[in-house]
């Protein structure tokens, strides 16, 4: 991922959780790590939610499997105060929309299939930017020094 | 797949500890996870069965330091080893950045250490990976049990390509964060190398 594609995923992210009135949005790689976020996520451990939500769509995907059907795109969890709506960008991202009794199932799903034609848009455009190999990247910078220190008790 | 997040500038990649069931996978993170200061750890997540036999798999993020003005941080993630929980094991594979294989030493489970190893090498092929070619690490644990095999016998059977490896009882911690050191410096040599996010 290259920062400038970063920051128009964040913005994407930012402008989904203006329009759907969700309490946060968050962007996470469909290995658990989480890409993006926006809105109230303060009081949310956001590393655990990405790797258990990551586990959770992989697992869905193996019933897709075993059903014979495409990825289940979009799942939804329904709690007492919180709900979650849980949807798979260009297969290679998950977008979670966590809301609550300001906004709607109906509004949350409206404004994330634009988010996710968006964000597949950009994902395209990363594929192209890694292609070209012309992305900056501080691993291009690390040295056998800086790795070594880490390691130094 | 290591993930640089510009922004927050981080580093982030996934290590995954597989092996035979009950070979200590889980055990490795649980120390980890006690000998770590609390601003160094996030939550220890163990999706366990009610007998504490991993269900879906134990996660544990890690900050390992800076290099650059960039947070390294490290996920750590186990499988569940025994033989029916196959499908999870390969979905935990998703985007992994480096391997532990955490063997059992006693005698009585070379067969599940080397069906293990096997099941990890073809799941990997599966996810489009090859183990000779990931950063990865064997751990020979359970070093202090009076019926564990010669290192001999296991480097034979379970390390042909010569791997770096540990000795470990992974119970009091031995050998545990050699192992880890070990894999992350691998991982990060190897992001390095590759030059790409």
């Amino acid at each position: 991922m290259f920062p400038e594609e970063q920051k128009q995923i964040a913005a994407v992210c930012v402008r989904l959780h203006r329009d759907s009135n969700a309490k946060a949005v968050l962007l996470i790689g469909r290995d658990g790590q989480p890409i993006a976020e926006a809105g109230e996520v303060g009081e949310i451990d956001v590393t655990s939610l990405s790797s258990l939500t990551a586990g959770n769509v992989a697992a869905t995907g193996g019933i897709s499997k075993i059903l014979r059907e495409k990825d289940f795109t979009s799942q939804f969890h329904e709690g007492e105060k919180t709900h979650v709506h849980i949807t798979l960008v260009a297969g290679r991202a998950i977008l979670v929309v966590l809301f609550d009794e300001r906004s709607s199932l109906g509004l949350v799903r409206l404004r994330v299939r634009r988010a996710t034609e968006e964000m597949a848009r950009l994902f395209e455009q990363v594929t192209r930017h890694a292609a070209s190999k012309t992305g900056p990247s501080i691993l291009n910078e690390i040295t056998d020094a800086d790795i070594d220190k880490l390691f130094n008790d | 797949m290591s993930f640089i997040n510009y922004s927050s500038r981080e580093i982030n990649c996934k290590l995954v500890y597989y092996g035979p069931g009950l070979g200590g996978k889980t055990t490795n993170l649980q120390f980890i996870y006690a000998r770590t200061s609390p601003e160094a750890k996030g939550k220890m997540i163990s999706l366990a069965t009610e007998t504490e036999r991993t269900l879906f798999f134990d996660f544990l993020p890690l900050s390992l330091g800076e290099i650059r003005g960039f947070k390294t941080r490290f996920h750590l993630y186990t499988v569940p080893g025994q033989v029916f929980y196959d499908a999870s094991r390969k979905l935990i594979l998703k985007g992994v950045d480096g391997v532990v294989f955490v063997a059992d030493s006693q005698n009585e489970r070379m067969e599940a250490n080397i069906e293990s190893l096997e099941n990890l090498r073809q799941n990997l092929i599966e996810q489009g990976y090859n183990l000779d070619k990931l950063p990865y690490i064997i751990q020979y644990n359970k070093r202090d049990l009076p019926n564990a095999a010669s290192m001999d016998e296991l480097r034979q059977l379970l390390n042909p390509t010569h791997v770096p490896e540990f000795e470990a009882c992974a119970t009091t911690g031995i050998g545990v964060f050699e192992t880890l050191k070990s894999i992350a410096k691998a991982v990060l040599t190897e992001l390095k190398r590759g030059g790409g996010g």
